[in-house]
């Protein structure tokens, strides 16, 4: 490579080094020591006190069940999207995208007013004599929040992969013999599985890490490890316990990354 | 032979774009049956009909004696090779071609006794376990063919399978397609815009134009006794010119008497002529029944292409014999080598032939 084109690059070194890579030394330096600054690796086996144990186990199941939610409506969504003509297709993307161009806390604390005992949903739903919904400040409300933020994320990537599959390898199962359901199980999804990885990937790890979602629709009875992590920055000062823990997330977002790689090979379900 | 195929009146209509208009053709047993005509004329929409990926909105289709107008493509004894070979890129060539024998529950050591006969037929045995992707673009057809035809289907549908290969592979993948077609002895229907492909392997060819069938005949009758403009100048080189038939057995072209052999015109009608480039005959000035002179040559390998300026038309020669460029000629045609037709006579029929 020339020296010019090395030069381009610069702006680029100087900011990952200043942003990601001094800050990431920095976390691991805060959760290898205590607060004397000598070497210890009790910041992560914290990990294994009850507290923090069921913070993790609950953010993992919570965000399981929500990529699994999101692949459940976005599978779908993403079939029917690619098979639409060009015009209804542009406006349902639209319609789609439409509210990830509002803020993001915004959106949430949407769903906290819409949630909230005294609601909208509520008043329209005793309005109707119907009983109330209670499920703000429950883990209900946190799934809720992440599937409807987390969605795109899971569509897109379907429907990259979904719309790149030539039509005439669907017809050929077809005039091969295979009904529509087998088709699908035969040749549809296991081409999708490229997308179908980089969805999950997209939607469980920001699930896993999130701490606005379960502070504003969980109250503050539910905490996930992300609040955890927060409220040792935040309140309690314990920044070697909270870079301790970040570690440990990053050991479980490192590993659902790597099974990521293995399984897309091909690099073809890289999302937008 | 009895008609297998039987297309009754199908009409198709994209959007408000008429792709077949009243279309009626029947397809015999054993038949390697061509569609040919430029892109656009219906022709892989008349195979996608026959394959049951599209629904004509009139008419019917009859397989068989049964009627399977709207019978889902899974359903119907017909396999299809796409143009773009198709195969499933995440299974290995075995995998390909178990498919659809796989579906109908076949048992493990007939699947197998398949696959490896399959292959063998193909000129392609060991290729197994190899994926789709390695395979060239020639292997890959074959490949296609071979999970088509493991099916035993009654006829083999085939969209332009040629279409994506170079010149030399083409011309050995047509003598694989007819040795096929005579091992198997199934029905093919196959799809092309390349009339030289079409010469090569069919039994029967069926010229379209914007949705029209027209002509159908064998390649001899297509090639010598063309219907129209239009089949004459889609099926190689040619010679259209405006005449005008003075009685039968003489025709006047570009104002010089010709004898042909074509009777039952009438007196003094006007006809197209067609006459092929490789008949028009180039002789001594005065042995001609005109005269003209070499306006461009160019080398062919078998022949000399030429252009010869003749009573005001540029006529298309080739000929095995040189004329240079200047030099005045009298041009000669056989009687039997005048192909007299009948012009459009309505509107209607006008926008059905030439399209220029």
């Amino acid at each position: 490579m020339s020296n010019g084109k090395k030069l381009l690059a610069c702006p680029y070194v100087i900011w990952s080094a200043v942003f990601i890579i001094i800050p990431l030394c920095m976390v691991f330096y805060y959760g290898l020591t205590d607060k004397s600054g000598a070497f210890t690796i009790a910041n992560i086996a914290a990990i294994a006190t009850a507290e923090h144990a069921k913070a993790l186990w609950l953010s993992i199941l919570l965000s399981l069940i929500s990529t699994v939610i999101c692949f459940l409506l976005a599978y779908p969504l993403a079939m029917i999207l690619c098979n639409l003509n060009v015009n209804q297709h542009s406006f349902i993307v639209l319609v789609f995208i439409l509210p990830m161009w509002m803020n993001f806390l915004l959106r949430t604390l949407a769903w906290q007013t819409l949630l909230e005992k005294t609601g909208v949903i509520n008043s329209i739903l005793g309005f109707l004599h119907l009983p109330t919904l209670n499920i703000i400040n429950t883990p209900y409300a946190i799934v809720l929040g992440m599937v409807y933020n987390f969605l795109p994320f899971m569509v897109l990537p379907l429907y990259n992969v979904l719309v790149k599959i030539d039509k005439n390898v669907i017809n050929a199962a077809r005039d091969l013999g295979a009904n529509s359901i087998q088709t699908f199980f035969k040749v549809i999804l296991p081409l999708s599985v490229p997308g179908i990885i980089s969805g999950i990937t997209m939607v469980f790890v920001p699930a896993l890490t999130t701490f606005v979602i379960s502070t504003l629709l969980g109250g503050s009875k539910i905490l996930l490890i992300g609040n955890v992590i927060e409220q040792e920055f935040t309140q309690t000062g314990n920044w070697n316990l909270g870079s301790g823990l970040s570690i440990v997330l990053m050991l479980f977002i490192i590993i659902n990354m790597v099974a990521t790689a293995i399984f897309d090979k091909e690099g073809t379900g890289t999302a937008l | 032979m009895n008609k297998l195929i039987d297309l009754q009146h199908i009409t198709k209509t994209f959007d408000s774009n008429t792709v077949l208009d009243d279309m009626n053709l029947y397809i015999r047993e054993n038949e390697f049956l061509t569609l040919l005509g430029p892109s656009g004329c219906g022709k892989t929409t008349t195979l996608r009909i026959i394959g049951g990926f599209e629904n004509p909105d009139s008419g019917s289709v009859i397989f068989d004696g049964q009627d399977i107008t709207s019978l889902a493509p899974n359903k119907r004894q017909v396999n299809t090779v796409f143009q773009k070979y198709a195969l499933f890129p995440h299974m290995d060539i075995a995998e390909n071609i178990a498919f659809g024998l796989k579906i109908k529950n076949k048992s493990k050591s007939y699947i197998d006794d398949k696959i490896k006969y399959a292959l063998k037929l193909v000129n392609l045995d060991g290729y197994e376990r190899r994926m789709p992707d390695s395979l060239s673009g020639g292997q890959q057809q074959r490949i296609a063919i071979a999970r088509a035809i493991v099916n035993e289907p009654k006829v083999l549908l085939l969209d332009e399978p040629l279409g994506a290969l170079d010149l030399k592979l083409r011309q050995d993948m047509q003598y694989e397609l007819i040795r096929l077609k005579n091992e198997l002895g199934i029905t093919f229907i196959y799809v092309t815009h390349d009339q030289e492909e079409a010469l090569t392997m069919s039994d029967t060819i069926v010229v379209m134009n914007q949705g029209y069938i027209q002509q159908i005949g064998t390649p001899e009758d297509i090639y010598n006794e063309p219907e129209n403009a239009f089949v004459a100048d889609f099926i190689g080189d040619s010679n259209i010119l405006d005449s005008i038939m003075i009685r039968d057995e003489l025709v006047e072209i570009l104002g010089a008497r010709f004898a042909c052999v074509d009777t039952g015109f009438g007196e003094n009608t006007p006809v197209d002529v067609v006459i092929r480039p490789e008949d028009v005959e180039l002789v001594e000035p005065e042995k001609g029944t005109i005269q003209g002179v070499v306006t461009h040559i160019i080398f062919k390998g078998v022949h000399y292409e030429m252009e010869v300026t003749a009573n005001g038309f540029e006529w298309l020669v080739h000929s095995t014999r040189m004329f240079a460029v200047g030099t005045k000629v009298g041009i000669h045609v056989d009687p039997f080598n005048i192909q007299i037709m009948h012009k459009p006579e309505s509107e209607d029929e006008e926008a059905v032939g030439v399209n220029e």
